[in-house]
């Protein structure tokens, strides 16, 4: 029994240290964004002068060149169909490996698994000449289409092992009763999935906001630029402005984290899933 | 009587091929989107790979010139017993070697202890956080925790008469100020990952166990190990895939200097396509990290292709 308690302790004191280690860089983060710049210069963790200021946000709200109030409208524009669209074909294509049955379909299936695994590299030239041909260069159009198209292989797979769980009895009686599969997957099997796609469109929403590879390539002129653009144009030419990074940084990352914080079960669930079955 | 059979055999016909063009437009409309906008440019990639800037089919003198590439694989740096820059290629791996380990290991442990710790939740949240965040984001707070001034890192270090500095923008700190950094954003994916497996593992297997009188560390490698080995298979292969194609932590932490020694393959295929236009050796660089990104997966897309269900 005594050893027991003593190994809780240990336990409880390792677990909460470890938190407080990992959470320690956001503590500074926020403690260097709230305070003037002088205060923080050598070291956010001294607090012989403490005053509070909001300064550092409305800089990065207003940044002359670099404004996030732009660039947060600019990722909500993009990020919000780019979770949709996607989610609407590629889960009607997933219903079509799950149900159908058609020849070349193993083949294809196995073709679209390699295709999630794919870095965004061996994409980038080749998809800024086709924006490029299709005038979709520096538009939101062109990388709503890039995120839905990378983003509908994991959304097919993540979709299809969802639906080969579900019981099929209910679709094949609506089949005889002369239901046509749209109806089918419209009506009955899509109201069904609400939990899975909630996890998708949680993940792919903070994914398409969080990216910067894609973006970097297909969006440039100064008033398109996306939120996590905007970031690192902010680091000023003869020092490092702290207090507007950490700012910026924090209002480019509150939105996941609400996303995250709002939808923590599905979230997780979604990363569980996505990458387990 | 004949024609009666006719038409109802025609009206079959139509409604099968209703049938048909319904389901294939569950199908066409992703699988057009993928071949023009992925499987075209990646297929492109590759074959710009094998064409030499002249407009031969030369792969071997295209790979040849970008293996030869200091920035890809920098000889000397090997030779003068490791000195940064190593070359990108090797730093990619090095950040495997280091990062692998701890995070799998870190996350099982993680995932273990905090099955009875109170607010267990909290925790869980905050080490996960690090995969919630955007990218760039991470990589400007790995900055900001190794800065000299602001950075609580070198001014802990201080204590112990470390001289501090910007450890970002020194060749032999550089990178593992980011391996180190990545360590803190990615250890929540392989903890939340085990601690769905722990979940999964029947309660009865421990009791049976304990009355059998078995130790913790026993209990341990005969039974929580093995039942989570295939979350260590996807662990494993999610996290060398990610750290095969990190990119925006470089790109904001140190855009891979000082001198290239905190390079890395995902960036150097940047810097060569859209900074130096040099579109052959960017393709040889995508495709080299498609191939042992493929070589990584294997495993795991073998796994999944089968579970269809029957």
């Amino acid at each position: 029994m005594k050893k027991n308690i003593f190994h809780t302790i240990i336990t409880h004191v390792f677990a909460w240290a470890f938190a407080l280690i990992w959470i320690l860089p956001f503590v500074g983060l926020f403690m260097t964004a709230i305070r003037p710049y002088d205060e923080i210069i050598y070291g956010w963790w001294k607090f012989d002068n403490f005053t509070l200021t909001l300064q550092n946000f409305v800089r990065a709200w207003n940044h002359p060149t670099a404004a996030l109030s732009v660039g947060m409208r600019n990722s909500l524009l993009v990020a919000i169909p780019a979770t949709i669209f996607p989610i609407l074909i590629a889960s009607t294509t997933a219903y079509g490996f799950s149900r159908f049955k058609f020849k070349i379909k193993n083949y294809l299936f196995i073709t679209i698994l390699i295709l999630m695994t794919l870095p965004q590299q061996m994409i980038a030239v080749p998809i800024f000449r086709i924006m490029k041909e299709m005038h979709q260069l520096d538009r939101f159009l062109g990388i709503i289409i890039v995120h839905s198209a990378w983003a509908a292989p994991w959304i097919i797979f993540f979709m299809r092992n969802y639906f080969s769980t579900l019981p099929i009895e209910i679709e094949e009686a609506a089949t005889v009763d002369g239901a046509s599969d749209f109806v089918v997957f419209f009506k009955i099997v899509l109201p069904t999935c609400i939990p899975a796609l909630i996890s998708v469109a949680a993940l792919q929403f903070s994914w398409v906001w969080s990216d910067f590879f894609i973006a970097l390539i297909l969006v440039f002129s100064p008033d398109k630029l996306l939120a996590t653009q905007r970031i690192p144009l902010m680091r000023g030419v003869y020092f490092v402005d702290w207090g507007l990074l950490s700012a910026s940084s924090i209002l480019v990352m509150a939105v996941p984290i609400i996303v995250f914080a709002l939808l923590q079960r599905y979230y997780i669930k979604g990363m569980v899933g996505w990458t387990l079955k | 009587m004949v024609s009666l059979f006719k038409n109802t055999f025609i009206e079959k016909r139509t409604i099968v091929l209703k049938k048909k063009i319904t389901r294939l437009s569950f199908l066409l409309p992703t699988l057009i989107l993928l071949a023009i906008f992925i499987l075209y440019p990646a297929i492109s990639t590759l074959y710009l790979s094998l064409v030499t800037p002249s407009g031969n089919i030369d792969p071997i003198s295209n790979y040849e010139d970008v293996f030869g590439r200091r920035e890809i694989i920098n000889t000397k740096g090997i030779s003068q017993g490791f000195e940064f820059p190593l070359g990108a290629l090797l730093h990619n791996l090095l950040w495997i070697i280091i990062h692998l380990p701890i995070t799998t290991f870190l996350g099982l442990i993680l995932a273990i202890l905090l099955r009875d710790v109170k607010g267990n939740a909290v925790i869980k949240s905050i080490i996960f956080l690090g995969m919630v965040i955007p990218m760039i984001v991470g990589g400007l707070i790995v900055r900001f925790m190794f800065d000299k001034y602001v950075g609580i890192i070198p001014s802990f270090l201080n204590i112990f008469g470390v001289i501090p500095k910007n450890w970002t923008i020194y060749p032999e700190t550089a990178l593992f100020s980011m391996i180190l950094g990545s360590i803190w954003l990615w250890t929540g994916f392989s903890m939340i990952l085990y601690s769905a497996g722990l979940s999964t593992i029947p309660q009865s297997y421990y009791e049976a166990a304990k009355v059998d009188g078995a130790s913790p560390m026993r209990i341990f490698f005969s039974i929580t190990l093995p039942m989570l080995k295939p979350i260590t298979t996807v662990v494993i292969t999610m996290t060398v895939l990610w750290e095969l194609k990190i990119f925006d932590l470089v790109y904001v932490a140190t855009m891979g200097g000082p001198g290239g020694s905190s390079n890395v393959l995902a960036l150097q295929m940047y810097l060569y396509a859209f900074r130096q236009y040099n579109f052959t050796r960017a393709s040889v660089v995508a495709t080299i990290l498609m191939l042992i990104t493929m070589l990584v997966a294997i495993p795991m897309i073998k796994s999944s292709k089968g579970e269809e269900r029957s």
